[in-house]
Formats: structure tokens, sequence, C-alpha cells
């Protein structure tokens, strides 16, 4: 909070608070959730980039991260579960002067949405993708995803997960994504600048931020919120322009943080353009 | 380069003329996924959209050509996708966004056999039902059906209309057999085509709520970067567009995306009356199937028998007060479609035993012939 020095409590406005449609607080993130963190360095990101607010819209999917969308003071759409990036693309390329930021949660954008996020990214879309990756569906009270570690405990996975997790950054540096990062939410600083630069190149951007879930995924896995907040601390190594074959998550052997792929590529539009509507 | 309107008469396909009729409309914006028999809407959307600006993209699947559409609409264009039977399957819980946030667009199927893959190259008109409730929850939709290509390029503008109108989603429901088949078509001059587009919004922007409704029960609807601050989504919402999830907002949503329907029902229905005055049996048909009836309604009069037909140019809303009025005059009607009886169950419905109802049917594949029809006419004389 920073206030004003003389005002009372009740007067003091937040910095973000603009941004914010404050008419809708309280939110629904529980206490220790990491999402609301990733979401203020969104908004913080979207002023300090200096873009058009007013022409900058964020789309989010289905799931707790899914929410962010309602929060924000912008014009923002909540889809349905996986099809955020569709849906931003038609908005994209209905109006090429938005800017368009998707934010969503790791099961909307990989699982059930996973195939809209390769076309995206091989089209090239200049458009940010924010995943909140908190290895869990959050919002369903839960279950198995396509990023939870092997042998995590979820709802439909009891006994532990027998399956391999996605390493988001290798997918989206294949698919052809311009700018890659990834960042935990305690890495407020580094996120902030990274989602900053995402917003003012063109292309398709993507930023995985990894986020505590203590509902759904510490209690499982006996994890409490500072024990996770601890392993994005001491089991992190940030090495920017990493291999991106190198990137599973997997705190046992290090997570490897930092910005990985930034190339230039022409744009989805600009392809159009050239191609079918040179007369 | 061609313009939007291509007047002039030209001898196209099905297919080609509904493309040149959301030309016509103002369509800017195209996603979709190639399927048989809609992929020549699409292919020729492909070539014509670019040609005044606008943008056509293939999706990686109908989902996303759904949801494609459904987000340059709000981005403020006129928008639509084309697809068949598997295709509109796979649209149906965007349906449900669309029809929820309450966003204009328009969706073509070309329908083919079913169910599954069925028979990809032959014509049936077996998605009627799944036109009217195929996504989840209860809602009111506009579906209307052409049975030519002169009239699949005049509904295809119809289509845009509506929808824009009443910012709801809009079903053209054609079929393989029109969609391939090559006619005459009459593009008018441009100034001769009535377009509409969705209300906007005036007045301050800080007042603005997004779902208030105006005096016939449409909101104005603002795009995304005209400075309202929208918040669209799909679970339930008040006037506002902010999620509630009480049994009030509920009712009150739920009510306004059918009320504003319901209570327009007649501006929205349209129906063709050929000998109705005197008929003691009366021909119900809709799309290709509406061919075959006219046919067949002549084939009986010239042998002196009272026939009459109603063509159903809207699916739905039904014409249910019509079919009910006609019940207090007519013997029977005969509704003529290629299923096992969808519309003529809602033709029986309407009726409430009033007067008998017949069906003439098959599983599709290919047309119903006007013997056929003829047949039943004979048999229930
Ligand atoms: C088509 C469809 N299937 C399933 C659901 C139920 N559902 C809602 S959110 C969600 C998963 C959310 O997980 P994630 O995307 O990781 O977001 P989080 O809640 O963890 O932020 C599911 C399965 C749905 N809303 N729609
Ligand atoms: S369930 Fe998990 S992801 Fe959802 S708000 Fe709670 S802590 Fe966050």
């Amino acid at each position: 909070m920073v206030a004003k020095a003389d005002s009372t409590p009740s007067e003091q406005v937040h910095p973000l608070d603009h941004l914010i449609r404050t008419d809708r607080i309280p939110h629904i993130w529980c206490t220790g959730c990491g999402i609301g963190t990733v979401f203020s360095s969104c908004l913080k990101a979207m002023i300090s980039s200096g873009i058009d607010l007013e022409k900058t819209c964020m789309v989010s999917g289905i799931g707790c991260t899914g929410r962010g969308a309602g929060y924000l003071n912008l014009d923002s759409f909540h889809t349905t579960h996986g099809r955020a990036i569709p849906f931003a693309t038609g908005l994209k390329l209905g109006n090429p002067n938005l800017n368009v930021i998707v934010f969503s949660g790791d099961g909307d954008l990989f699982a059930i949405g996973g195939n809209h996020f390769i076309h995206g990214a091989r089209r090239n879309i200049d458009m940010t993708v924010i995943c909140v990756n908190n290895l869990i569906y959050g919002m369903t009270g839960g279950q198995v995803a396509a990023t939870t570690p092997v042998n995590a405990k979820t709802t439909t996975t009891q006994s532990g997960n027998p399956d391999a997790p996605f390493n988001l950054p290798l997918m989206a540096w294949a698919s052809g994504a311009t700018y890659v990062a990834r960042w935990t939410m305690l890495h407020i600083r580094e996120l902030t600048a990274c989602i900053e630069k995402a917003l003012t190149r063109s292309g398709f951007s993507f930023i995985e931020v990894l986020a505590p879930c203590p509902t759904n995924y510490g209690r499982r896995n006996r994890e409490k919120s500072l024990e996770t907040l601890r392993l994005y601390r001491d089991k992190t190594i940030i090495k920017n322009n990493a291999d991106p074959s190198e990137l599973d998550v997997d705190f046992q052997k290090g997570v490897i943080l930092g910005e990985f792929v930034d190339r230039e590529r022409p744009t989805c539009i600009e392809n159009y353009d050239r191609t079918c509507r040179a007369f | 380069m061609r313009p939007a309107v291509l007047t002039g008469e030209h001898y196209i396909t099905g297919d080609e003329a509904c493309a040149e009729g959301a030309m016509a409309a103002g369509c800017m914006f195209f996603g979709g996924y190639p399927i048989t028999p809609a992929t020549e809407v699409a292919e020729h959307m492909s070539v014509r959209l670019p040609e005044v600006g606008g943008t056509f993209i293939q999706m990686e699947d109908e989902i996303a050509a759904m949801a494609s559409i459904i987000g340059a609409s709000w981005a403020g264009q006129k928008s639509m996708t084309s697809t068949s039977g598997p295709g509109f399957s796979l649209m149906m819980e965007n349906i449900g966004l669309a029809v929820c946030t309450e966003t204009p667009c328009v969706v073509v199927n070309v329908q083919r056999a079913g169910p599954s893959t069925g028979l990809p190259t032959m014509g049936a008109q077996g998605d009627m039902m799944q036109a009217r409730w195929g996504s989840h929850g209860h809602y009111e939709i506009i579906a209307l059906s052409p049975s030519s290509g002169q009239e699949i390029f005049n509904q295809t503008i119809t289509a845009f209309n509506l929808s824009e109108k009443y910012r709801v989603p809009v079903l053209l429901m054609t079929d393989e057999v029109i969609g391939h088949m090559s006619e005459k078509v009459v593009i008018p001059n441009a100034s001769e085509i009535r377009t509409i587009s969705r209300p906007k919004p005036k007045g301050r922007k800080d007042r603005f709520k997004l779902y208030q409704p105006a005096e016939n029960g449409v909101a104005p609807m603002p795009s995304a970067g005209d400075g309202y601050k929208i918040h669209v989504t799909g679970l339930t919402h008040d006037e506002r567009g902010y999620p509630v999830m009480t049994v009030e907002a509920q009712a009150e949503m739920t009510d306004r995306i059918v009320r504003k329907i319901r209570d327009n029902r007649h501006d929205i229905i349209m129906t063709d009356s050929y000998n109705l005055e005197d008929a003691e049996i009366i021909l119900v048909s809709y799309g290709i199937s509406a061919r075959t009836s006219l046919a067949a309604m002549h084939m009986a009069r010239s042998s002196g028998m009272k026939v009459g037909f109603l063509k159903l140019n809207t699916i739905w809303p039904f014409a249910e007060e019509k079919i009910a009025e006609l019940a207090q005059r007519a013997r029977a009607f005969i509704t003529v479609e290629i299923n096992y009886g969808q519309i003529h169950l809602e033709v029986m419905r309407s009726a409430t035993g009033r007067a008998d109802c017949h069906l003439v049917g098959h599983a599709g594949g290919t047309v119903i012939t006007p013997e056929q029809v003829m047949a039943k006419i004979k048999e229930i004389y």
C-alpha cells in the first residue's frame, strides 16, 4: 500500500487501483495463492510498458487463474475452458490495433487448450500469453494436470501421478513462439520486466510463472505455502538462453528460470498482408 | 480486386452464394475449418475477404473457429463460420458462449447425413433439433433454412441482420444438396441491399452497463478498444456484465436472452404460404425439402386435391402460432424433412391435437421425391 502521508486508511489508494474493478473485491483467490501476485505484476508491467491501456484487452479461459480477466478494469473477456487463445486470435485479427494479453492457468492453456497454444505460437499471433503454472487444477479441487510432477498426489492420482509433465517453454519454443520466459511469483521484479518486454514487442510471447496452490496442491503434497516459496528461492537457477530441453520442472534437480527465447519472425498479420492482401 | 457486392447474374453453387451473401452483408471476418460439404464456403471466403480488407483464417479445429468469430465480433467485425455435422457438434459450447455474452455472429451448417461421420458427401436435415438446443442450458436462438442458391444468398444477409439486431448467433441451416448445386443467383445493386449493424452505445462511458437492454430488449454493444472497459463473461452475470452466482441473477439473465427473441418473434419468424386458404391438407417443410413439397402440392392440386404448403424460412423460433391457427381449419399436416421427425414434433406440439400430423421423412443421403409426398397425401386424403 502506498498512501498519502496525511490520509486515513480508508482514503488510501493502491497505485494499481485504477486498473482493478474494486467493486468486485474481495476476489476469489485463497490465502497463500500465487495468482494474485502474478496478476499485480502483470498490471504493473501494463503501466510501466506505456502501452495504450484503452486499446488493451485481457482474455482468460476458465479456472482460478482465469478469473483474472474479471478483475481487470479494462476490456476483458472470460471465455470458455481452454479457448482463450482462439478467442484472442479473433479479437486481434478483428482489430490489429488492440494489445491482447491472455492470462490463464496451466490446465486451461496446455491440457484442454494445448492445441490452440501450439497453433497460436506457430502463427506468431501478436499477443502475450501469461500462464500461471500451479501444477494442478485449482478451481475444480485439485485434479492432476498436464504439468503435475510425477508421483505427486492429486484427487485423481491418489497414489501418485504416473505420467510425466510438460516442459512448457520447450513446447513454446518448438511451436514457434518468438519470446519465451519463465519465472516464479517470487521473482517479481524479473517477471514484471519480462511481461513489460513481452507487451512492447510484437509476436507470440509466452511467460510461464510458477505459483503455489496451497489449497489443492500444497495440502495434498505436504508442502506449506512458505515451503513452496523456499523451493522457488533455493531450488531455482537463473540461466538466460538455456537450452529449452533442459527446462523440465523438477525441484529435486533444480528448476531453470530466465528468458529463453527472443527472436524475430513476421507476425500472423504481417504474413497475411504480404501473401493474401497484396494486390 | 472486386467489391463486396458482386452485382449481376451468376451461375454458382449454394456454398458460393452463401459466401457472396456474407460479403454483401458486410462480413469482415471468417474463422473456419474444412469439412464436406461446407468447405467451399470457406474456400470462397478465403479469396473474397482479403479483397475488401477483411480477414480469413483457417483455425486448428471448429472449437477454435467458433471462439475466433466471437472474439472478432467483440473487435467490432461482422463474423461468421461454416461447417457441417461433426464440426457443428464441436462448436456447441462456444455457440452457448455467444448466446450468453449476446455476441452477434453467423454459423452456417451445410447439413450432411449423420450421426457421426455419416455420409459426408450426401445431404440430410438431421441437425434441426441440435440447432435448437445443442448447447447446454436454456436459451433462444435464431435458425434460418434456405431452399435454393438465391435463398441462401438472401438468407445469409438476413442472418447477419438478425444477429446484429438481436445480438445472438444466427444459424443458417442449409444442406449438401443446395450447397453443392449450381443455380442462377441474382445479386442486386449494393444500394438495394439492406444491412443492419449492431446498436452502438451512446452517452457517458462511466455510466454504461453492458447488458442494459434498450426498448426492444437488446442492449447496445461497444467493441473492445472503444473505451467502455467492458467485462464479458460466460458466467451468469448482471447488467454490468459482472458474474453473480445467485438464483435471481440466473433468472434475470436467462429471461433477457430468452425474451429478446420471444418478444420479437413476429419480426424474426418468416414463412411463405401457398394455397393455404382452402387447404384440407397442409405440407410443412423447409430447405431442400421445401422444393419437393412445392412440387408435390402442384401435383395434388392438378388432381383436384385441396393441398396447401407452409414453407418455413425461419426454423427457430418456431412458427407455432401460425401452425396453431392453421390447425383450426386444416384436417392434417404433413411435415416433409430429411430425418425421422424433428420439425414434425414441433408441428405436432403446435397443432395441439386439432389436426392430424404426419411425417414424410427418411434417414438422409438423398432428397425426398414429390412422389413420396404424393403417396402420403393420397393415403390420408
Ligand atoms: C469444457 C469444460 N470442462 C471442464 C471444466 C471444469 N474446469 C473448470 S476450471 C478447470 C481446470 C482449471 O485448472 P487450471 O487451468 O490449471 O487453472 P487453475 O484453476 O489451477 O488456476 C476445469 C477442469 C469446464 N469449465 N469446462
Ligand atoms: S484453489 Fe489454489 S489456485 Fe485456486 S485460488 Fe485457491 S490456492 Fe489459488
